[in-house]
């Protein structure tokens, strides 16, 4: 008896708490927003009006809307309510960032390093971004799996960031960081731009064989034979081609950008976004015509050479040629203030305020393959949302509430100075840290950019 | 055949200027000098609040006049109606024209090697033709102080106007030597130091800057005293900080070193600027006791601690000038986007410094921490004509910037982020396939 209860006892100590975690799913919440200047970005800028929110969906944008007196209500009168930011290009809430190992790692997944705990996602939040990509870094021609997060802070189980809606995303990267890492730091093709498109055409074709070996298996025509050993990096590539998976991929230079549109082309495929794409306003009307557009810096540049012929209007021109364009912050810095960066756009360029708003709500929504769940105020698509005290493109403005599917996450009235989930009980006296960490493409591979032993410079993106 | 030759001929002829013209984009690509009178703006002197449709006229580099209906036969009228002039915005800390693309050691003039390198110039190194000098000045930004970086004294600063051909062209009249202050703070997650190494490694860098100090008095004794010590460029400048001749810019960020670096300036007799002050919002009150001027920034930084608020670095240029701090904002990032100087100060505006004194800690603040009050950072009548005109609030980034001067130069409104704009808006050919 008593030895038969034992097993259950241990069993029950660990099920039950993981079954919590595993199974509270992510909290929905009703909110009516009263009076606020509703940025819809789809349908313009409607002045007083009341958005309602009910079970984590807007349910009605209107005037003086009648409500259920139990849902709480925000004044925003005066205020300027706009779809949460969405930030097409991160490294936040990571554990690590490249799987450097391999000019190919198709078969890593950002999604198994979440960390819920990073208060970078708080900080986020306090800019207004409710929803990131969270991305494998620029370090492999072809890297991992990425995972679209919503910035559910507080949560404590990874999954519960994970935005279940939001299709497959891989990370590609050309230039100087590939042949760097490989070429250059293990003397490994791809050392320069001409074994980039090589090493991605090479794995393409093995995919291609791949899943035409699983083909010939599958039908049943060669009688006798053991199926083709499994191959997780050839899989993912094969549902590449098959346009099962979104490409966002870390580029620079019009060359290369050029290449693999042209090679996506060959091989049929047409869901790749550009990301940084600094050159990317040279080969517009290509991007334009066979891409699902470009993510880009408002305005980075000369901190490598790759990126030392670029322009601040780099945006305006896309956008003006027709590409979706969207700015991302690919730092846990930037990110705090991806509206201000937006607003970069019509400085250098003119680019009208929904045109602006836009590259940081439905452009990237549409880039991620979320769009008919959010990226704008629309009834019918999730209560994210985010709240100003003046219009989000003035450099005064000031995120006042961030709400995730009509839960509040952020509300700078109510916010205390310590954020963290997770205190570390080592640490005697908190740390400082001077030279910040920006969770960047080319974490856990700084390495390579160092010079005898003296990090001399950043180069981080 | 001979008529079409003939033809092809006469083509060329006419075609050839316009083909060679085409390669300066007809524009006007270098700055013009003397006379301009700007016509019935807003002028935001700064000093003087603002005077609403008011002239300013530019003569020989100078303001020469300000007021209502000037006029001047020979000048260069620019109507302002509905426009603003500003005087020219001073980064107080920056790369900028040392170096050109960050990762590429050849064009990192910035630092040196070695500890003690006080006499390393950042003038010597600063070049005219740095393509992000024309991307920052067509913003307002005309003036910055080159900063080099390393070492516990990196060498000396220069701040440099962003036009000119030669770096004594370029000169604003100020130097300083600079001080990396020893850190107790982290140099990221990768550093794997423990507290009690981090501490120790403190403590014997301040004994290193104290030995090096009594070397700088004996030094600077000995030729008070009329002798003539043997060639020792180091002692030679950081006698000068002793001599007052010139300030000591001391970096310094973290709380506790502030502390620290206030205790070690005790009994200490020269002019002294704190610069970083990242955490100057914890010790506000010491700072504003000592007296002592702060060069602060990048306001875009993440805070310095886990724990505390986020916005800590937006407000902490606002929270040191409530407890009477004289605070200056530098960019202090990479130098290509000094540019962005102005929605540093923006961001400084809205978490609680207030758009005028903003302006101030990026324009007049900053000269007086210089000691050029009387050559830059308002309108005022004798001082340098370093301003521009724009159609609104700079720090907003609707505003456009229409004309920028520079020591009285009017510099070309292009650059070649411009120019790459300009060429590739609506590129021809558009696509292969529609040729």
């Amino acid at each position: 008896m008593r030895h038969s209860l034992l097993p259950l006892i241990i069993s029950l100590w660990v099920l039950v708490p993981a079954l919590v975690l595993a199974n509270e799913p992510p909290q929905k919440g009703s909110v009516i927003i009263r009076n606020g200047n509703l940025l819809t970005i789809t349908n313009g800028v409607l002045e007083n009006t009341d958005l309602w929110i009910e079970n984590g969906v807007i349910k009605r944008i209107g005037k003086e809307l009648n409500v259920p007196s139990d849902i709480p209500s925000v004044d925003a009168n005066g205020k300027y309510v706009m779809p949460g930011i969405i930030d097409a290009h991160s490294h936040i809430a990571l554990e690590s960032v490249n799987e450097a190992t391999s000019p190919i790692t198709a078969e890593v997944q950002m999604a198994d390093v979440v960390n819920p705990f990073d208060v970078s996602i708080y900080r986020a939040l306090a800019g207004g971004v409710t929803i990131s990509h969270a991305m494998h870094g620029s370090a492999n021609a072809i890297g991992g799996q990425n995972v679209t997060l919503k910035h559910r802070y507080g949560s404590k189980s990874p999954s519960e960031l994970f935005m279940k809606e939001a299709p497959r995303t891989i990370k590609f990267a050309l230039g100087e960081n590939p042949t760097r890492v490989h070429g250059r730091g293990k003397n490994l093709q791809p050392k320069s731009r001409m074994g980039v498109e090589a090493v991605i055409r090479n794995g393409f074709e093995e995919a291609k064989q791949y899943a035409k070996k699983w083909e010939t298996f599958k039908s049943g025509k060669e009688t006798g034979q053991s199926p083709p050993s499994f191959n997780l990096r050839l899989e993912t590539l094969r549902d590449v081609l098959e346009g099962k998976i979104i490409i966002h991929c870390h580029s620079y230079r019009a060359d290369e950008i050029y290449m693999l549109i042209e090679l996506c082309k060959e091989y049929g495929i047409d869901k790749i976004v550009f990301s940084h794409v600094n050159e990317g306003f040279k080969v517009a009307p290509e991007l334009a015509k066979y891409t699902m557009g470009a993510s880009v810096f408002s305005d980075w540049w000369a901190y490598k050479f790759e990126v030392y012929y670029s322009t601040a209007y780099n945006a305006a021109i896309l956008v003006r040629n027709g590409v979706l364009t969207s700015v991302n912050s690919d730092s846990g810095e930037v990110i705090r203030h991806l509206y201000h960066e937006a607003g970069k756009s019509q400085k250098y360029g003119d680019l009208s305020n929904e045109e602006a708003l836009s590259l940081i709500t439905i452009n990237p929504a549409i880039q991620l393959g979320i769009d008919q769940w959010v990226g704008s105020l629309e009834e019918g698509k999730h209560g994210d949302i985010a709240i100003f005290n003046q219009h989000p493109l003035s450099i005064y403005a000031i995120p006042e509430m961030t709400f995730i599917e009509g839960v509040k996450y952020f509300d700078r009235s109510e916010d205390e100075a310590d954020q963290r989930l997770k205190v570390d009980p080592t640490e005697k006296v908190e740390t400082v840290y001077l030279h910040q960490e920006t969770h960047n493409c080319m974490r856990d591979v700084d390495f390579f950019f160092t010079n005898f032993g003296r990090n001399l410079f950043e180069h981080k993106h | 055949m001979q008529r079409f030759t003939y033809i092809w001929f006469s083509l060329f002829i006419v075609l050839t200027p316009l083909g060679a013209n085409a390669q300066i984009d007809g524009q006007i690509i270098k700055a013009e000098y003397g006379a301009f009178l700007l016509k019935n703006a807003t002028l935001v002197t700064v000093s003087q609040g603002n005077l609403n449709q008011s002239d300013l006229l530019i003569n020989k580099g100078k303001i020469e006049a300000i007021g209502k209906n000037l006029s001047s036969e020979n000048a260069q009228t620019i109507d302002c109606t509905g426009k603003f002039v500003y005087p020219g915005l001073i980064d107080s800390g920056s790369k900028l024209g040392l170096v050109e693309v960050n990762s590429l050691p050849e064009t990192q003039d910035f630092m040196e090697l070695g500890e003690v390198t006080p006499n390393m110039q950042a003038l010597t190194a600063i070049n005219p033709s740095a393509v992000a000098i024309p991307v920052t000045r067509v913003n307002g930004v005309t003036t910055s102080l080159a900063i080099p970086q390393g070492g516990r004294f990196p060498g000396t600063a220069a701040l440099v106007h962003l036009h000119g051909y030669t770096p004594d062209q370029m000169f604003a009249g100020f130097k300083a030597i600079l001080m990396n202050f020893p850190s107790t703070a982290k140099r990221g997650s990768y550093d794997n130091r423990s507290d009690a190494t981090i501490k120790k490694e403190a403590a014997e860098e301040l004994d290193q800057i104290n030995e090096v100090w009594d070397k700088a008095q004996t030094y600077h004794k000995i030729k008070e005293a009329g002798g003539t010590p043997a060639y020792y460029p180091e002692m030679e400048h950081l006698a000068k900080v002793i001599s007052q001749e010139i300030p000591l810019i001391i970096e310094v960020n973290s709380a506790k070193d502030i502390e620290k670096c206030l205790d070690w300036l005790e009994n200490k007799d020269f002019k002294v600027i704190l610069s970083g002050v990242a955490e100057g919002w914890r010790v506000a009150d010491k700072i504003a006791k000592a007296k002592l001027p702060v060069l602060t920034g990048p306001v875009f930084s993440l805070p310095s601690r886990q724990s505390d608020r986020y916005d800590a670095a937006y407000a902490n240029p606002g929270k040191m000038l409530n407890a009477g701090v004289k605070v200056a904002i530098r960019t202090n990032q990479q130098a290509e986007n000094t540019r962005n100087l102005p929605y540093h100060a923006g961001f400084a505006a809205a978490y609680g410094m207030g758009k005028d004194e903003a302006l101030k800690a990026v324009t007049l603040n900053a000269a007086e921490i210089f000691g050029l009050d009387d050559q830059i950072g308002s309108l005022e009548v004798g001082k340098l004509a370093n301003l521009f005109v724009s159609d609104g609030d700079p720090f907003e980034t609707q505003t456009k910037v229409l004309h920028v001067f520079i020591q009285g130069y009017k510099v070309p409104m292009t650059s070649r982020q411009i120019r790459l704009y300009q060429e590739f808006l609506d590129r021809k050919p558009a696509l292969l396939e529609e040729n």
